[in-house]
């Protein structure tokens, strides 16, 4: 029976990647890899077979000319993709055709979500900085992995509440799947944040730490939040924020923390969360 | 409140991208989106008003492009941020130049500004 044993939280900020490449192990770096060391440390101990990362595609595979809400993969393997500046150096990400078509099921027939299926899907930073943090990848992938993307990019965005609904459905569409997966649902993107405009470099460290206070305590009160609102706050791309809320969806009202940390060193707040239900599953 | 769709401006310093921002940026971000691929990275290297000419640029846009005048394509042409950040692939203008540029700054002026600069992002 499919499982979710952990939801984690993170920034997926491009010059992670790029520091992490080049293993640039100077001071500036270390709150970050510290950071993560905890939550990948949890997720081995919980023998995570499976990551449904929810994330947001930059202009990798998708464009505005068709702009899917949401999209789901359906693949065995996706390719790392190239976004201007080359391919990183990652093994393709490894999927599970059976479990994403299962999750597709779901989610479309009972949950009434009206995904985009995608049997090709090319890899983004959005997901690939933090999934190299979280899961060995050398030589390959020690987890299969199930990208969903969610269009906030071009405005109208899916509400807040939209997508602490879609964890709910994913939590329903993981319990409903026959084979043993044990499941990390990982949510991606801010926090604060701004790269357009005049307004360029705003960061609201208050507002982060509000945020991930919330995230672990009262969630719900974050998803009638308006986009405006998370924008005036956090920036305008600080609505990346919400891919945080489909990941705490898919966990129980109350929840265990495992670990937490937070760096505001240059342009958006680099920030983990791990967390578990409060009755964790039997695994 | 809900804002009109066409409303773009409503927040200081801010282009929202908002759908008609990104019907009047269609050209110029398909443009920016092309150069995630190596051979058309190099094909603008090569003769960059001729490959923009093939994604239909208007003169503006070609200007703006050329004088890597993001503030201006960011806030009158519709340009998507994200699309256009891959045009530093080519001309090497980093993330934190394109927002100094933005905010009318030197890159020195703007990196005094963060709590740690990060070489990664310039």
């Amino acid at each position: 029976m499919g499982k979710i044993v952990a939801g984690v939280g993170s920034s997926h900020i491009p010059s992670i990647g790029d520091a992490y490449d080049q293993n640039d192990q100077s001071p500036e770096w270390q709150p970050c890899w510290d950071g993560y060391k905890p939550a990948k440390a949890f997720l081995k101990e919980k023998g995570v077979t499976h990551a449904i990362v929810i994330y947001n595609d930059h202009g990798c595979d998708f464009f505005y000319d068709k702009c899917p809400t949401f999209a789901l993969g359906a693949a065995d393997e996706y390719p790392i993709g190239d976004e201007g500046w080359g391919i990183r150096d990652l093994p393709p990400v490894k999927g599970d055709l059976d479990f994403s078509w299962h999750l597709a099921n779901s989610l479309i027939k009972e949950s009434e979500f009206d995904l985009t299926v995608c049997q090709e899907m090319v890899m983004d930073h959005g997901l690939l900085v933090p999934l190299p943090l979280l899961f060995d990848h050398d030589p390959d992938w020690n987890v299969k992995t199930v990208p969903l993307h969610i269009n906030v990019l071009q405005h109208p965005l899916p509400t807040p509440s939209r997508i602490w609904q879609l964890g709910q459905a994913l939590r329903k569409a993981v319990e409903s799947y026959p084979e043993d997966a044990r499941v990390a649902v990982v949510g991606t993107g801010g926090l604060s944040h701004q790269l357009n405009g005049q307004r360029f470099g705003h960061t609201n460290e208050d507002w982060d730490h509000e945020f991930l206070d919330k995230i672990e305590d009262n969630p719900k009160a974050l998803i009638d939040i308006p986009h405006d609102t998370w924008m005036e706050r956090g920036g305008a791309e600080s609505v990346e924020m919400m891919m945080w809320l489909g990941m705490r969806g898919a966990l129980t009202p109350e929840v265990n923390k495992i670990h937490r940390s937070y760096y505001m060193p240059m342009l958006t707040g680099m920030a983990v969360t791990c967390l578990e239900d409060k009755t964790p599953a039997a695994v | 409140m809900t804002k009109d769709a066409k409303d773009s401006k409503y927040i200081p310093g801010t282009t929202v991208f908002t759908g008609h921002e990104s019907a009047k940026g269609l050209k110029l971000n398909k443009f920016a989106y092309s150069l995630r691929l190596a051979d058309n990275r190099d094909a603008f290297g090569a003769d960059p008003a001729g490959y923009m000419d093939k994604y239909g640029l208007s003169e503006w846009e070609k200007e703006k492009v050329l004088a890597k005048d993001v503030k201006a394509l960011v806030e009158e042409g519709g340009g998507s941020i994200y699309m256009l950040i891959k045009l530093g692939g080519v001309t090497g203008q980093g993330l934190a130049s394109m927002g100094a540029q933005q905010r009318g700054e030197t890159l020195d002026e703007f990196m005094a500004t963060r709590n740690v600069p990060l070489k990664q992002n310039t």
